[in-house]
């Protein structure tokens, strides 16, 4: 068990959502940063989709309650066991009482906090993963909060440290491929030309990038309701693109001039409001102008 | 049927035609658990196939291009679900105003009708219904409401639907119901299952 002392500004559980629901209308969800979640997982010799606890800009405690193996990963913020530092993508020993804080990590979004068993709060339509957009799943942490901690998996953890790059700051590069409407921007290739800044209207929904609009081509801008993924790549009246990250909407109406591959929608949860972003061609796909 | 990119794991189906025809690609595509797929999309004139991250979207195109779609007239409706309305929406006037009927027979187009659950999307428990008289077709409205309230039955373009929570929204409302659209202690909790029959029933 884990009892949440400060959630700080947001404390989401997450795992890796509930596919196959769009016809009901619910969308997978799941951790922003999937690519961080499974590597704490793995490290912790879970299943990759056990539940974590997804923190947003650090500033979140909590107190073990049983004796516990965690391990952080993600936005690399400042961590301690009882005010002695601790580091990350490492595995943390927590004695029963002790109290694990975090303070605001340098660079990155959000960091995961994997406990070996999981996060054991009941599943929702298949999933733990709280759904910012639809409401579906847990309540959003609060202090206070006792999570259940699930049974340790039977595989034993065999490393105890993953050398992973975490999240950096500065200019991000997101590799992507034209999209089903790229023709209703009049020039599709200024997505990749231009130099991007992150907004702050960002959440787990989508990012909204800021720079010099992309023009919408006339007669254009709006199609009956399709279906979105994580990492599609809107363009809304405005020309200012949004990148929807996991609790993008099933379906939306605007057009959807790229899409990045799906290995950097990870990394684009990470960008923080006010980084520069550059959207580039990927070279598997031919960039269609 | 055009096959459009939408990134390295998702593939866009455009089929020729209208709804009907995205609600039979659709109950092909799920029916044929085609490799890789994780979900399968449906909305107004396409269907995307979101695919496990590192598919080979090649395989899946072969696959989609062997698929045998047959009409949805042809195939059962996935069980009828009865809707119980009361037909005093804020925007029944403005329903009879644009189609040319009289409120009676705006409802009457509505009740008269099977609709079909074409696709979700919104909201958890949404439904856009097809099928419906062709009389019905109606713009929406050209403000959006800030707040349409639970259970509000509604009509925009081709579809109709109920809006299962309290939420902004555009559609013409023309009734309310008291079914329950969305219940997570429910088995499945969508009310309206994709390919369901839908029967509104005037209630006062």
């Amino acid at each position: 068990m884990i009892e949440v002392l400060d959630p700080g500004p947001q404390a989401l559980v997450q795992d890796l959502g509930r596919p196959g629901l769009a016809a009901i209308g619910v969308g997978r969800s799941g951790a922003a940063d999937r690519a961080s979640l499974c590597l704490g997982n793995r490290l912790l010799a879970n299943d990759e989709g056990a539940a974590g606890i997804e923190i947003l800009l650090g500033g979140f405690a909590a107190r073990a309650r049983t004796d516990l193996l965690v391990a952080l990963t993600g936005a690399p913020a400042p961590a301690s066991v009882d005010g002695r530092p601790v580091g990350h993508q490492a595995h943390v020993r927590l004695r029963r009482g002790q109290e694990l804080r975090l303070g605001p990590p340098p660079a990155g979004l959000r960091t995961y906090l994997c406990v070996r068993g999981g996060i054991a709060v009941p599943p929702v339509l298949g999933s733990r993963s709280t759904d910012v957009l639809s409401g579906i799943g847990p309540e959003p942490l609060e202090k206070g909060a006792e999570l259940p901690v699930g049974p340790e998996p039977e595989a034993y953890p065999v490393i105890d440290y993953a050398p992973v790059a975490p999240p950096a700051g500065g200019l991000v590069t997101l590799r992507a491929i034209s999209g089903p409407h790229a023709e209703h921007a009049v020039d599709p290739g200024a997505l990749t030309t231009a130099r991007w800044v992150a907004s702050g209207r960002t959440d787990r929904v989508g990012m909204r990038l800021e720079g010099a609009a992309l023009e919408v081509a006339e007669g254009a801008g709006s199609l009956p309701s399709e279906g979105l993924t994580r990492g599609a790549i809107q363009l809304p009246p405005g020309g200012e693109p949004v990148v929807f990250l996991a609790d993008h909407p099933v379906t939306g109406g605007y057009p959807v001039i790229a899409v990045l591959c799906d290995a950097d929608v990870d990394r684009a949860a990470q960008i923080r409001p006010g980084q520069p972003v550059r959207i580039t061609p990927s070279r598997e796909t031919a960039w269609r102008t | 049927m055009r096959v459009l990119p939408y990134g390295d794991a998702a593939l866009l189906l455009e089929p020729e035609g209208e709804i009907a025809e995205v609600v039979a690609l659709a109950d092909a595509c799920r029916g044929a658990e085609l490799p890789g797929v994780l979900d399968v999309v449906p909305a107004a004139r396409t269907v995307l196939l979101v695919a496990e991250p590192g598919s080979d979207l090649g395989r899946l195109r072969a696959a989609v291009d062997e698929l045998e779609v047959r009409p949805a007239e042809a195939g059962a409706p996935a069980g009828t679900v009865e809707i119980p309305v009361v037909y005093d929406g804020p925007d029944l006037d403005d329903v009879a105003r644009l189609t040319g009927l009289d409120r009676a027979e705006v409802v009457a187009a509505h009740t008269g009708t099977p609709w079909r659950v074409a696709f979700g999307g919104f909201a958890p428990g949404f439904a856009y219904l097809s099928g419906g008289d062709p009389r019905l077709r109606v713009s929406r409205r050209e403000e959006a409401r800030t707040k349409v309230p639970p259970g509000s039955v509604g009509l925009a373009g081709e579809f109709s639907g109920v809006y299962p929570r309290s939420s902004p929204g555009g559609w013409q409302l023309i009734g309310r119901t008291d079914a329950p659209l969305w219940d997570l202690d429910r088995d499945p909790p969508a009310l309206l299952q994709p390919g369901a029959e839908v029967r509104f029933v005037e209630v006062s």
